[in-house]
This record gives C-alpha cells, structure tokens and sequence, in this order.
C-alpha cells in the first residue's frame, strides 16, 4: 500500500497523505508551503557552497604548504615542505638553512631568495649531477632547503627528482620551499627578501 | 486554482534558478577575476628580437597589429599544453592584425627546434634572455603572456596558465577596439 501519493504540477510533484487524493486545498497550500521553505534553504546551501569553493581551496593551498608531509598525486612521492613565511623567518634566525636553487638560470638572474646557491635544473642529469656534487660536502643533518618557482607546483619538473636524489644521500633535515605558482607570485610579489644577479 | 498555484511555482522556480544563476556568476567571476591575470596600461618595451629562423622582429614590425606575447619552455608542461592555442589563435586571427610571438626561456636551441617543428608552430619564437625577461617587468615563472594592443600599450599579463576564453575576448575586442 503507498504511504503518498501525487498530483504533477509543472516539474514538480505535490505529495499528499496516502488515500488523500484528490488533496484538499488546505493539503496543496501546506505542500507549497513546505516546498517553497525547500527552495529557499537549497538555494541558500547550494549558493553558500558555490561561494565558499574557492576559499576552501586556498585554505587547503595554505595547509599544504605547512611544514609537515603534504600530500602528493599518488605515483609521487611525498616531500618534506617549508612555506614561504617559514623560510623567510628561518633566513632571518641564527639557524639559517642552506638554500639551494634547482630552476632556471633566467629566473635566479632576476630574483633569488637571498644567500641562495645557483644549481640549475634538476630535470636533467646534468643539474642532479650538480646537486650531487654540492650536497656531498654537507652535513647530512644539515638544514637545507631547496627551491625552483619555475612553474605551478605540481607541474614544475625539478622539486621531486631533487628531493628524492637528497633523501637518498641521507639527508634528514631536507625541506621543498612549496610555492604555488611561481617565484615571482608567491615569494617576489609578497615582499619576501630578494637578491639579483648571478 | 492550480493555474494560480503552478504560476506561483513557476515564480519560485525562477527566483530560484536566479539565486543559483547569481551564485555562479559570482563563484565565476572570482575564479577568472583571480590575481594571476592582471592587466597594467604601460607600453610594451621597445626592443628588437631575433627569432629562430635569424629573422629581426623590430617593434616597428608590429606596429598597429594586435601582439601576443607568450614567455614559454618546452620543458615546461603547462606551457607545451598552451602551444596548440596559440597557433589556433594565430590562424584565426592573423587577418585581422594579430600577431603571437613565443619568447622560450632556459631552452636548448636543438630541442627548441624540434619541439616548434613537431607542434606546427605558425608564429615567430625568439630564444629569451634575462635582458628581455627584464624589459617585460621580469619574468618570474612560466607560462607568463601579454596582450599587447594596437596602439603599443600592454593591455594584460597573465600568470600561469592562462584562461583562453578570457584572452580571446580579449583579443576580439582589442582587434575591434583600435587599441
């Protein structure tokens, strides 16, 4: 036996008790009453969450960026990240980090964090071979940060096989400047220290 | 009774569709309207290029014309992904008076060739440098493009990727413009 039953009216289908049919005036201006209520609070939720989509977005950038393990796509391994506001307050400590710069050579001529080693890109073999090289005279519980900003994070070539060559040399004390987008926007833009030159 | 019932239901509807409607237009609005696309009204620096085939673009070369400006790498995998773009909105474009120019940063020449080669690329790229970067304001991550209009000014910057419905409107109405 229905518990309801229906009567169509436009989209919508108006419910009214079982063996209320046809429904009373009184049943239909409930249904629309209730309805309406419907209406006004799914559109208020679904606008609301609209809104709120791309705050979220920016506050889950700013968790990712946090000094712990962050979240990687899931072929990729996961890096050890330092957010800029972090480095440019370790930069400024007794216990500066060495800063290693693993990008484009075009982009550390304009603008460099300051004290930062030119490396080159980590893509290719050459740049890693570098990296290999300078990393060998470090401690391996040095504090050492490396950074590129030549693209948007999760395209950027050179992070990942840069971290991985480091972990495996033993370093313990490794952390990925995480930059969102790109150099110029998450760390020259915001006003963090800057050098020029080679 | 139910005509009047079914006109109140149709009101609702709409009023509700246009609540949803305001919602996205909004939740749009901040997404195209975000930081990475900005626009500045200074002129486009006056400096001669040299492109792969050993052709000297002047700026003279493109006066009055609509000029894109695309700093790019090939190693660079959203700036590849934008390449097909821009050679679709050179072929469409290029009788109106719109002229794209790659400028690659950090590529190897060998690789740069075979890369333009490979994706058809139908318009001039110039080996960059750190000089031109610097005549741009700086280039500090890639992709990063410019809209310059016909009367010289650079009407746009887009950092990062770049949303390719906004830089044809964008042309669109630069090419009708007369700017």
């Amino acid at each position: 036996m229905p518990l309801a039953t229906g009567i169509k009216l436009g989209p919508y289908e108006i419910l009214a008790p079982a063996g209320a049919f046809p429904p009373t005036r009184a049943t239909m201006k409930d249904s629309m009453h209730r309805m309406r209520r419907c209406e006004c609070v799914l559109a208020i939720c679904l606008a609301a969450a609209l809104l709120t989509v791309p705050v979220a977005g920016a506050q889950n950038s700013g968790r990712e960026g946090g000094g712990a393990k962050t979240s990687a796509p899931a072929s990729e391994l996961p890096l050890d990240l330092i957010r800029p506001e972090e480095l440019a307050k370790a930069l400024q400590s007794s216990a500066k980090p060495t800063v290693l710069n693993i990008g484009p050579r075009v982009i550390y001529v304009q603008a460099h964090i300051p004290g930062a080693e030119y490396i080159g890109p980590t893509a290719n073999p050459e740049g890693l071979e570098k990296l290999r090289a300078r990393a060998a005279s470090l401690p391996r519980d040095s504090f050492l940060v490396i950074y590129c900003g030549c693209c948007p994070w999760e395209h950027c070539p050179n992070v990942r096989p840069a971290y991985k060559e480091l972990k495996q040399m033993g370093f313990t004390r490794l952390k990925v400047l995480y930059i969102a987008n790109s150099f110029g926007s998450d760390w020259v833009e915001k006003g963090y220290p800057t050098a020029k030159g080679e | 009774m139910l005509n009047h019932q079914g006109n109140g239901v149709t009101r609702k509807s709409a009023v509700f569709i246009a609540v949803i409607g305001l919602a996205a237009a909004l939740y749009l609005h901040r997404r195209i309207s975000s930081p990475k696309a900005s626009s500045s009204l200074l002129p486009a620096p006056a400096i001669a290029l040299t492109d792969l085939s050993g052709e000297t673009l002047s700026p003279s070369s493109y006066k009055g014309k609509v000029v894109l400006i695309n700093f790019w790498a090939a190693w660079c995998t959203p700036c590849r992904a934008e390449i097909p773009q821009f050679v679709m909105l050179q072929d469409k474009y290029r009788s109106r008076g719109f002229q794209a120019v790659g400028i690659s940063l950090d590529d190897p020449e060998g690789a740069l060739r075979d890369f333009c080669r490979e994706s058809g690329v139908n318009y001039p790229i110039v080996k960059g440098n750190q000089k031109i970067a610097e005549a741009f304001g700086g280039v500090l991550g890639l992709p990063t493009t410019f809209l310059i209009g016909r009367d010289g000014l650079i009407r746009a910057k887009y950092q990062g990727a770049t949303d390719f419905s906004k830089l044809e409107q964008e042309i669109t109405a630069l090419l009708q413009s007369g700017h």
